[in-house]
């Protein structure tokens, strides 16, 4: 029920994308009354220009402790889409039968031959199963495959999502335990008040809502909102092109890191990385050559109508590795902010409402993620 | 159902799914569908609920046939010409079409 | 139909639209020496109010009536006046302020423009009833099409439903045609006329008084008309079958059809204009986003100018006066010189002539909530078949405007990009948050603002930066 009659809760999530709405709805689930606070209709929402991929072939090169979370949501995402069935009737279509990352030339597959073995040779690292496949085992894997593609990275971890059902069903969810959602409440100004939180959001920052403890999981928002409780957060917006072309049969049992084909029948292709700051606008020179590797990778998508394109900020943290972290000058106050917050969905339903809530570290590297990695600057 | 006011065309024919259909030059193939007789073009991609053709001008998308071969073409937007082969498009495009 | 490669890689004006307002704005900024480019997704000149008019098999002065055929002169002119004209040209984005991507035969381009102006006019607007997705339904416009480019007529059980003068069109040219027609269901809101009575006097001294009547009239004569209909359903499992109409004094009756053309009014085309931040506003009166522009069709963004219809429904007369205007603009930029002084007075003449009475017609022909606001199972996107019900509930989910519903339900994601469900979904969210249509806003729209294959971008000029911004981990 959005908003209602109360404005004071035990807990308030500033953001109702992917993270927030994981984290409030796992808060409700242990019996927290929450408020979740979002922007209006228009704002940057990195949950709507995600790739819905739940991918872990890739993930912790530098930081084991990622790579090991990240392994760990995948292996909990069933548990999530079950669970969220259940509580809603709305299945995410969750399907996690590996994923490939296709590789256009011999140079591609040596690059990324040798990333890999580095992931898997960090210390800390609990190894998966991955394999180097050549471009025979490929086409074995995926028949319409062309003929520039020269392997891929294969992993049988990875798969994908419905990620816009996922946030659909995770918002009804919330509201089914009591949790209370209130749009159009970008949050002004955090004050913390004798031992809790007022929220001034809204338009004028007029509407005030109360907390014991707040989580800021408002994305790109962090940045401006984390100092206000003493923590620094720095993320930046990386911008990536995204196509989605009509309904078309299905053909790919296996998903491709950058082009993958939803549930309904569409595929989406997203294959570019550009610092633009906050600029969201589409530019075709950055779609030519997304399309052009596309096109490489499965020919007979050249005839397929692309039927949108957006420019999304996804959110990336200062060394790419998520943030979670409670703050030592206003305690009650904790952050939660990721680059993937599609494939941490299950972490994030599921390990760290439990965080929240009674203050225990959901594992032994917990702390890897704390902001004391970056500079610690003075509240504002 | 539509019928012509005028026969004042050049007669051609079209091949409607495998049935050799009379049209006009000047004709979409829409029109043309139309004027056969066809009120379904297609069935939705998203249902399998038959559609046919709405705005005639290029807007709706609900006039989406399978023409020489190639799917989703709007028929409202493309002429037909002599031999043509128009096929009810069946739902989402199939892998090659 | 040209190919791709031959137009040029720059031209000072670029002109969108061959309908009145882009065949009159075309014809001035050629007229005057401009290097101007006319672009259209039809493969004939003359947009919709025009559509066949080169090359209708209907002869002259049986079917379509004189309004119709006064188009030719416009098109013949601007054909003549050196501006280059390339159909079957679908302008898929602006995607920089000087930069047009068009896409023929299957090829994209990017060519190089000094100035835009838009003229793509007019769509019907969405009619959302219980079956309004079953085959043998559609526009009244369809239906006109049909018949000025292939002369084609319904046969059968032809029902009309709805309201404002196309309709009345319609049924005219029908009957002239000896077309057999059961039933028009008017639709037209009682409670609309003490409103649009205000703007009578101005009704009166315009030229469609006159001819409204005539029209009227002469289809009252001949075809059976039921008032003050209030709801619509169409049946039938494969295809329409019948049509149940019921009226405000509670009567209801089931009418054997064939054929259902509906129609409620036009809006503009507001696709490619949204797709390039020109800002808008919603009109209450039209009841329907229109862009902000002003007496020279200019808008908030530089160089870009709407011409006709799609910056406002006010008819091909008002259209071509309003192209004219933007010619002329676009003329006196680009030569820096205050030309065409007196053809700029004739066009406001002209303009203040066919707009006087637009204001009665608006009032009068508003459709009614029921019509735009539809409630239950009736769908309301038609691409991914989003029904009321379902915009509803998420409404009461907390979703505060159309582009959160888009993400929630897939409504306005397929390929016709909002343009039959859109101004539903904004006035259905506005009247269950109690919340102005400005406020809710509409979908956020982005090139390509008509679908093109991902080959046809596959061939698009690339740049280094381009290329080192595609990852490649």
């Amino acid at each position: 029920m959005p908003g209602g009659e109360r404005n004071e809760f035990d807990v308030a999530v500033i953001g109702g994308g992917l993270v927030g709405a994981a984290l409030a709805w796992g808060l409700a689930r242990r019996g927290r009354t929450v408020a979740m606070l979002d922007e209006g209709d228009i704002a940057y929402r990195a949950s709507r220009g995600n790739f819905a991929l739940v991918w872990v072939q890739s993930k912790g090169s530098g930081l084991s402790e990622y790579a090991l979370w990240t392994r760990y949501s995948a292996d909990v995402w069933p548990q999530l889409a079950a669970t969220l069935r259940d509580e809603t009737g709305l299945d995410v279509c969750l399907q996690q039968t590996g994923g490939l990352h296709l590789l256009l030339s011999e140079r591609e597959a040596e690059s990324r031959a040798n990333e890999i073995k580095r992931l898997h040779n960090q210390p800390g690292m609990v190894p998966f199963d991955y394999q180097m496949l050549d471009r025979a085992a490929v086409a074995r894997m995926l028949p319409q495959v062309g003929p520039e593609v020269a392997g891929a990275s294969f992993c049988p971890l990875d798969g994908h999502v419905n990620a816009l059902r996922l946030l659909r069903a995770l918002h009804v969810a919330f509201q089914k335990r009591g949790g209370c959602y209130f749009p159009e409440r970008a949050v002004e100004r955090i004050e913390p008040r004798g031992g809790e939180f007022r929220l001034h959001a809204g338009a004028g920052g007029t509407d005030v809502i109360a907390a014991s403890k707040i989580v800021l999981a408002a994305g790109l928002g962090n940045a401006r909102l984390g100092p206000m409780v003493g923590m620094n957060v720095p993320v930046r917006p990386q911008r990536g092109q995204i196509m989605v072309t009509e309904k078309t049969a299905p053909f790919m049992p296996y998903v491709v890191h950058t082009v993958r084909q939803t549930d309904e029948g569409s595929v989406m292709i997203s294959d570019s990385v550009e610092e633009a700051g906050f600029d969201t606008s589409v530019g075709s020179a950055v779609l030519a050559v997304e399309a052009d590797r596309a096109v490489k990778m499965f020919p007979h998508l050249a005839r397929l109508n692309v039927v949108r394109c957006w420019a999304a900020l996804r959110v990336m943290p200062k060394d790419g590795y998520p943030i979670y972290d409670r703050s030592q000058a206003c305690p009650g106050a904790f952050v939660a902010t990721c680059h993937s917050g599609v494939t941490l969905a299950g972490a994030h339903a599921l390990a760290l409402p439990p965080w929240i809530d009674t203050g225990v570290a959901p594992n032994d590297g917990f702390g890897a993620f704390a902001t004391r990695r970056f500079d610690v600057p003075a509240i504002n | 159902m539509f019928r012509r006011l005028t026969e004042s065309r050049r007669a051609l024919t079209i091949v409607v799914d495998g049935v050799a259909t009379p049209a006009r030059g000047g004709d979409s193939v829409a029109a043309a569908l139309l004027a056969a007789g066809h009120a379904a073009c297609r069935l939705s991609a998203v249902s399998g609920a038959p559609r046919g053709p709405y705005c005639q001008m290029g807007v709706c998308f609900d006039c989406l046939v399978m023409i020489d071969g190639v799917a989703n073409r709007q028929a409202c937007l493309t002429p037909v010409r002599d031999g043509m082969r128009v096929e009810t498009q069946r739902g989402k495009r199939e892998y090659g079409t | 139909m040209m190919a791709a490669g031959a137009l040029d890689e720059g031209y000072d004006v670029a002109v969108v639209g061959a309908g009145p307002a882009g065949l009159a704005a075309a014809m001035v900024c050629a007229q005057a020496g401009l290097r101007c480019v006319l672009l259209d997704d039809q493969q004939n000149p003359g947009g919709q109010i025009y559509r066949g008019i080169t090359n209708s098999p209907l002869a002259r002065d049986t079917v379509l009536g004189p309004d119709y055929w006064r188009g030719e002169a416009l098109v013949r002119a601007a054909l003549a006046s050196g501006a280059q004209y390339a159909p079957s040209a679908t302008v898929w984005g602006l995607l920089r302020p000087d930069e047009i991507a068009v896409s023929i035969g299957g090829v994209s381009r990017q060519i190089r423009v000094t100035r835009t102006i838009l003229a793509t006019g007019a769509i019907e607007r969405p009619f959302p009833i219980a079956g309004w997705t079953l085959p043998g339904v559609m526009t009244a416009g369809a239906a006109q099409i049909l018949l000025k480019t292939s002369g084609l007529a319904p046969t059968g059980r032809t029902v009309l439903a709805g309201c404002g003068p196309l309709l009345w069109l319609l049924a005219w040219q029908y009957l002239n045609a000896g077309v057999r027609l059961d039933a028009i269901l008017d639709t037209t809101a009682s409670a609309n006329w003490s409103r649009a009575l205000r703007h009578a006097a101005g009704f009166a001294a315009s030229p469609y008084l006159a001819k409204g009547l005539r029209l009227m009239r002469a289809v009252r004569r001949a075809v059976r008309i039921i008032r003050g209909v209030v709801e619509i359903k169409a049946e039938g499992r494969e295809r329409v079958e019948a049509v149940i109409c019921r009226t405000r004094r509670g009567q209801q009756e089931r009418l054997p059809a064939d054929t259902l053309l509906l129609h409620q009014g036009v809006v503009p085309n507001v696709n490619l204009a949204m797709s390039a931040n020109v800002a808008h506003r919603w009109s209450d009166t039209q009841l329907c986003f229109v862009p902000c522009v002003d007496r020279y069709g200019a808008t908030n963004v530089p160089h870009i100018a709407i011409a006709g219809d799609g910056a406002g429904i006010a008819g091909a007369e008002a259209a071509a006066a309003r192209g004219r205007l933007a010619g002329i603009a676009a003329v006196r930029a680009l030569t820096g010189k205050h030309l065409l002084a007196e053809e700029e007075r004739t066009a406001r003449h002209s303009l203040q002539r066919y707009e006087r009475g637009r204001a009665f017609l608006d009032l009068l022909y508003q459709p009614a909530a029921d019509f735009r606001r539809p409630r239950g199972d009736i769908v309301v996107c038609r691409c991914e078949e989003v029904t009321a019900r379902q915009i509803l509930d998420t409404v009461a989910l907390g979703c505060p405007g159309p582009n959160q519903m888009k993400a929630f339900l897939r409504c306005g994601m397929g390929p016709c990009q909002g343009r039959f469900c859109g101004l539903t979904v904004t006035e259905m969210i506005a009247e269950a948050r109690g919340v102005a249509c400005d406020k809710v806003g509409y979908y956020r729209l982005r090139p390509p603002i008509k679908p093109i294959t991902l080959g046809e971008i596959a061939g698009l000029p690339t740049d280094e930066a381009a290329i080192n911004a595609v990852a490649r981990e």
